[in-house]
């Protein structure tokens, strides 16, 4: 069947077979394989993705189920003003190894931060309980997670600042 | 290379209204898809082979939490069958009313799961471990169905005829659950598992309504112990009309670990599953009848 599926702004038009899980859709279809595919059973979340902006492991979404919807994938958060605080945190707190973990680890960050601003420890540990970090033992994910509130804070009160100012 | 569990040929149909979804669902090889985190894997195993799913997911009419009046004039809770997991997690009126479903929630899956994974999915899985179907359970909760020809309603305690099979036929859509809301009661939500999001060891689930220190009428829900109807009637019998206290509730544990019939699989041998029913019970009991008292 056909389906239309817009990936991180982007408008994709292809024929695939209904069964098609949405992480093949996005490795092999789109190439876009920050996307991981791990356990294939929703237990591990390397495949997490937003569909229609909540995050969803997409080894247990159907492709059709996407039709017409917009998902976004790690690729999708860098933006034209560069790195999003989330992937600068990884960076910075060293919250990746092998980096199997990091797309869905970020791309759940992401969204508890868009609701959840200043998160603290307890609150990204039960974000991140449905996904398995294997070199990390979480804590520099969590630093990594504390470390982008605290810059995008910081980068908000700069904002303000400069539009005072001006 | 594609994935080591990947569905059978499945054809695809979204429905568009309640009455669409009954006219897809006619044939008893196809199967209403809602969150997928319940029949996808299903049918990644091939335990599940439907020729068609109908995605209902657009249907958001069934996504909703209200109170309402029950046949005999009470209030009830009325949650709509495409209520995602995290929606009645993060309900107020939920956690005021039915304690019991906020405890079940935050050990149910993941917050990713629960972003996806509905009510009404959770229930026509009818997983002999699946939390939800123990916690309705106990509230005698009754399950609406629409119909080719309107609906009809069935108690939760007649919902499932046994391991992943319900009484919803072809042609036929669970849209919503009505739990009784009865002055006085409170309710809660033990259970023991091996990690954070993996199935029940064992749980049990309470709704008391107590009248002056003694329980007037009582629901024992019990998860993954082989309980008929997920309910420990015995227990609930013997505890109406008694005190509300740790005795009456240490006898009413025994009566259900007594009854239930687990068996040994690799989250544990019978004999640790009967030993957690009877701690569990004790622990949900008591705290349920604390709600019930005015503590959170």
């Amino acid at each position: 069947m056909r389906v239309t599926i817009t990936v991180n702004g982007t408008e994709y038009t292809r024929d695939v077979e209904p069964r098609l899980l949405l992480v093949h859709f996005l490795r092999d279809e789109l190439g876009l394989t920050g996307t991981h595919w791990g356990c294939d059973t929703s237990n591990c979340g390397v495949c997490v993705v937003w569909l229609d902006g909540t995050p969803v492991k997409s080894c247990t979404v159907l492709t059709p189920m996407a039709d017409g919807r917009e998902i976004r994938t790690v690729e999708g958060l860098e933006t034209a003003e560069g790195l999003d605080p989330v992937q600068q945190g990884f960076m910075e707190c060293h919250g990746l190894q092998c980096g199997f973990c990091t797309p869905g680890m970020m791309l759940t960050a992401r969204w508890l931060l868009d609701r959840e601003p200043d998160p603290d420890e307890q609150t990204i540990r039960e974000a991140i309980s449905g996904q398995a970090c294997r070199c990390t033992g979480y804590e520099n994910i969590v630093r990594s997670v504390r470390w982008a509130a605290r810059q995008q804070a910081a980068q908000a009160a700069q904002a303000a600042e400069s539009e005072v100012t001006v | 290379m594609r994935g080591m569990q990947v569905p059978s040929h499945v054809e695809y149909a979204r429905a568009t209204s309640i009455g669409h979804a009954l006219s897809l669902l006619t044939s008893p090889e196809a199967r209403p898809l809602a969150g997928g985190h319940s029949l996808i894997p299903m049918m990644k195993l091939r335990l599940a082979q439907p020729e068609l799913v109908v995605d209902i997911t657009g249907l958001r009419e069934l996504a909703y939490i209200t109170l309402g009046k029950g046949a005999e004039g009470g209030d009830e809770l009325r949650i709509g069958a495409l209520t995602t997991h995290a929606a009645l997690l993060g309900d107020d009126l939920v956690d005021e009313m039915f304690p019991i479903l906020t405890d079940a929630e935050r050990v149910i899956a993941d917050p990713i799961v629960r972003n996806w994974g509905t009510v009404g999915g959770s229930l026509c899985q009818a997983d002999p471990s699946e939390d939800l179907s123990a916690a309705f359970s106990a509230a005698r909760a009754t399950a609406v169905i629409a119909t080719a020809s309107g609906s009809r309603t069935v108690p939760v305690r007649d919902f499932h005829l046994g391991p992943y099979q319900t009484v919803i036929e072809p042609g036929e859509l669970l849209t919503e659950i009505r739990v009784p809301v009865r002055d006085g009661t409170g309710s809660a939500y033990e259970k023991v598992e091996r990690r954070a999001g993996d199935w029940s060891i064992a749980a049990v689930g309470a709704v008391l309504t107590i009248e002056d220190n003694a329980v007037m009428t009582a629901g024992i829900g019990l998860t993954a112990v082989g309980a008929p109807h997920f309910a420990a009637t015995e227990a609930e019998d013997h505890l109406t009309g008694r005190p509300a206290t740790a005795e009456s509730f240490a006898a009413a544990a025994e009566l259900a670990a007594a009854h239930c019939r687990p068996v040994a699989d690799q989250r544990g041998p019978e004999d640790y599953k009967r030993a957690l029913v009877v701690e569990l019970a004790q622990r949900a009991l008591a705290r349920a009848a604390a709600r019930a008292g005015g503590e959170r």
